[in-house]
């Protein structure tokens, strides 16, 4: 360790006004490393991520790159050192090809006539494959964050932030996102990577500084650790497992789709196509799939929000329902936690106690049409305590509290109004690892109760953990459901590419997820 | 020193409250500038614009009068605006309702049964919600804009009252000047206090600033039409039905604005005339957005507007100045209001954050 650190950073601290982010924080990236900043929502990472990328600034602590102090660090500033952030939401042009894309983002110098050649070059060298001309929109998620990915790389970045980076691939891109990783690190570009998912960093990172409440909690090389060991760190105790009985099969069929096909309806939606779909009493039904591969066109159907012209369309509970809006479906027994929370799940401007009204004014909390208002504070305040969310209390506004706390609420209403159908979209998306277990829990003893569930996630490890049968949706289509202890993540990953899908049928949409293996 | 704008973690109720005070202070201080301007003392002027109209108990029932249209205008469409439902017609739902009234009174004018004025009434509520139900239905239906619509039918609804009183309803012997005959007794609204033109009119208003705070502080209706104005999504999410939203926003809006018509023909003027309101309808706009959208706070905005209104005049009369006086005070207040309601989102700093190094 005679080389100066690529950056270096000194008791960085940055407080706001409710919240201390960063208490302290020191943390050396080497050349050629890559690094791993591991910790629970809120622990501080994004903050800091955002203080090395320049965007914020500490109120106390000092930067260092390549061992000489940098005083004032701005984006500007950042990326001529060579910093270069891939995060987690995209920020492309859909209509707009790749190379235009680029040239967005590049300084003058760099943008010349030659890009579409140093496109494909720097791409191949790096086994991420992209054609310059080809539209954003007819691209998969895996193949945008390619497109991310190459775009940093064009500014010959000597650091390179990823933040969460494999909560959108398949398992398969992930393996191929690694290969690219080792191979920047190799030739000694420094890696920072920010994650909750302890079995990737233990793969990939050479050093994880982890993070808990805005300050440091521990360094490691998590090759030697275990999850166990790292969990603990990041959380600061054990990780709850959930404890999980064998589902009781011959439940009646609660939530029924038969032969669903509807087109898309907007020009970058997905539309959806012969989707077939049974969830019974007592189980817990998964589908995987990459987002934007109909899940949120499925999830309007189910849900009411999008109304079918046939009322067979979707069975609930025997009822078709089809054509009811989404007040009469919850009042069939319907529940559902949507991928949206703050404008959907939760109205941001309103209370927790108003918010809990928004679909539990069914339970008791209105009498003659006039809202019981200590009906709803109590109501408001039981999901708080039961799903320990931290917040002020009935009266806080949802906008206020932290997008996983308020995650945990939304999962509390509706799981404490015993629905008998529930519908969980994203149920743990941003969720802290404690929280994340204890919301799997809620929803295996929502399923032991004898309620139908249909869990819509991306994080393979979720639905292997809880559900009973497993399907995949990919390009609108549905695969068969199948038992979850018949298959495995590498099967699924596979349906996810969309192996499944009869050569022939594919729609005017291309479409090739990033490490796709050869399928049909 | 800089002024910097800083986002609150949460709104400020203190901002909430303080913001109309803020407007109505700013607003006098404009007032100050330009009645200076104009070569008046500015604190005579200030007297005669907003003591000397209530300084009798005439005064003050006048202040009533006005404000009661107002107020009715007002709490109706905040039923509709805290949905996102804009409907800016109600003084073309409040002529409507002056029709239809009228109406029933022209065709029951020999009548001296106590059921002319409660049909009255009704058929005004009728007249303000069939005017209001044609940019629910344009917009339910085919998505039209009830901005605009419900704008241009304040226009067709008046040259409608204009054409009425120059043709079909005119009265005969009145010497050919565009109005109706004086109603009968039983359609006209009995005086509430001797020596004042106050009638008991004013009762509706107020008992619509009690059903409408009812509404919107405990009825489940009410709260849902809240989420539909500030989460479209969320209500979509459970199944709050959009075009009911719609539909009760400007059925309220057009029901009350109806009923001040119906006061207004049945208590200051008795008859139709070309015109039903100095544009309460318009004011109306301003007075709900003052009040916060909230009934209680509606009941106070009018009455100042109201002192808006009998300032104008009284400063017309008092210091000669035009009547425009008094639009540039409705427009400075809500001006101001809107301005100062940054603060509630938002608190100001001052100066400071040197150490921040800017270059």
């Amino acid at each position: 360790m005679t080389d100066a650190p690529r950056l270096h950073l000194a008791g960085i601290t940055k407080r706001y006004p409710t919240v201390v982010a960063n208490d302290g924080i020191d943390l050396d990236v080497r050349p050629g490393e890559i690094h791993a900043v591991l910790g629970e929502n809120g622990a501080g990472k994004s903050t800091l991520m955002k203080i090395i990328y320049g965007v914020v600034k500490p109120d106390a602590g000092s930067i260092a790159w390549d061992g000489k102090r940098v005083a004032a660090f701005t984006p500007a500033r950042a990326r001529r050192l060579g910093v270069g952030m891939v995060f987690q939401h995209f920020s492309l042009f859909e209509t707009l090809t790749v190379a235009e894309n680029i040239v967005l983002a590049l300084d003058h110098d760099r943008a010349g006539p030659g890009l579409p050649a140093r496109i494909r070059d720097v791409s191949e060298r790096y086994g991420l494959p992209l054609d310059p001309d080809r539209r954003v929109h007819s691209m998969s998620v895996g193949e945008r964050q390619r497109v991310e990915i190459v775009r940093c790389l064009l500014q010959d970045p000597r650091l390179l932030i990823m933040d969460e980076p494999t909560s959108v691939l398949t398992p398969q891109a992930v393996e191929k996102l690694f290969e690219t990783l080792r191979r920047l690190a190799a030739e000694g570009c420094s890696i920072l990577y920010i994650s909750h998912k302890l079995d990737e960093i233990r793969a990939l990172c050479h050093r994880a500084t982890v993070l808990r409440g805005g300050k440091v909690t521990g360094e490691c090389d998590p090759r030697h650790e275990s999850s166990t060991a790292l969990a603990r760190m990041m959380i600061g105790g054990d990780l709850p497992h959930p404890r999980h009985r064998a589902a009781r099969p011959g439940g009646a069929a609660m939530l029924v789709v038969a032969n669903l096909t509807l087109p898309a309806a907007d020009p970058f939606g997905t539309g959806l196509h012969d989707v077939c779909l049974g969830v019974h009493a007592g189980e817990i039904v998964g589908i995987a799939g990459v987002s934007g591969n109909g899940q949120a066109e499925l999830l309007a159907v189910l849900s009411g929000e999008c109304r079918l012209a046939d009322p067979g369309g979707v069975v609930i509970g025997g009822v078709p329902a089809g054509r009811q809006d989404a007040g009469a479906r919850r009042a069939l027994g319907l529940g559902f936690i949507p991928e949206d929370r703050l404008g959907r799940g939760a109205v941001p401007e309103m209370s927790l106690a108003e918010n809990t009204l928004l679909t539990a004014h069914r339970q008791g909390l209105v009498a003659h049409g006039f809202i019981r208002n200590d009906a709803v504070r109590a109501a408001a305040a039981a999901t708080i305590k039961e799903y320990r969310v931290k917040a002020g209390g009935p009266d806080a506004i949802a906008r206020s509290l932290s997008g996983g706390n308020l995650q945990k609420f939304i999962v509390g209403r509706e799981i404490r109004q015993r629905p008998k159908v529930l519908i969980a979209a994203q149920p743990t998306w941003g969720v802290d690892v404690g929280a994340a277990a204890q919301i799997r829990q809620a929803l295996i003893d929502l399923r032991d109760a004898g309620a139908a569930v249909l869990v819509v996630s991306e994080e393979l490890d979720e639905l292997f953990e809880i559900c009973d049968r497993i399907a995949v949706i990919a390009q609108g289509r549905l695969s068969a459901l199948r038992p979850a202890s018949e298959t495995n993540a590498a099967e699924i990953g596979m349906l996810m590419s969309g192996s499944f899908i009869a050569p022939g049928t594919h729609g005017g949409r291309q479409f090739s997820p990033a490490g796709a293996i050869g399928a049909d | 020193m800089r002024i910097r704008l800083e986002p609150r973690p949460e709104p400020s109720r203190l901002a909430g409250w303080l913001s109309p005070l803020i407007a109505a202070a700013a607003t006098l201080v404009v007032g100050f500038v330009l009645f200076s301007a104009l070569g008046k003392d500015p604190w005579q002027a200030f007297h005669v614009f907003f003591i000397k109209p209530v300084s009798t108990l005439y005064g003050v029932g006048e202040l009533l009068l006005k404000a009661g249209p107002l107020m009715l205008c007002a709490v109706g469409l905040s039923v509709g605006y805290r949905a996102n439902v804009w409907n800016i017609g109600a003084e073309g739902q409040l002529t409507m309702g002056a029709i239809f009234a009228g109406g029933i009174a022209l065709a029951f004018h020999e009548s001296t049964s106590a059921l002319v004025l409660p049909l009255m009434i009704v058929a005004g509520a009728a007249g303000g919600m069939a005017w209001a139900a044609i940019p629910a239905l344009l917009r339910t239906r085919f998505n039209a804009n009830e901005i605009l619509v419900s704008l241009m039918l304040v226009y067709v609804a008046t040259y409608t009252l204009s054409f009425l009183v120059h043709g079909p309803w005119r009265d005969p012997e009145g010497f050919n000047f565009p109005q109706s005959t004086m109603f009968g007794d039983a359609a006209l609204l009995p005086n509430l206090l001797p020596e004042t033109r106050l009638n008991a009119g004013i009762l509706l208003p107020l008992a619509a600033v009690a059903v409408g705070w009812v509404f919107v502080s405990r009825s489940l209706a009410g709260y849902q039409m809240r989420v539909a104005g500030l989460a479209p999504a969320a209500a979509n999410y459970v199944g709050i039905s959009a075009p009911r939203t719609v539909w009760i926003g400007m059925l309220a809006g057009g029901a009350c604005a109806g009923i001040a018509g119906v006061n207004e023909i049945a208590g200051p003027l008795g008859q139709l005339q070309p015109t039903a309101s100095p544009g309460y309808g318009f004011a109306a706009i301003i007075v709900a957005f003052v009040g916060r959208l909230h009934p209680v706070g509606i009941l106070f905005a009018s009455l100042l507007m109201s002192l808006l209104y009998l300032g104008g005049e009284s400063a017309q009369m008092g210091l000669a100045l035009p009547s425009a006086v008094t639009g540039l005070f409705q427009g400075a207040l809500l001006f101001f209001l809107l301005a100062s309601d940054v603060f509630i989102d938002y608190r100001p700093r001052f100066g400071g954050r040197r150490r921040a190094a800017r270059r």
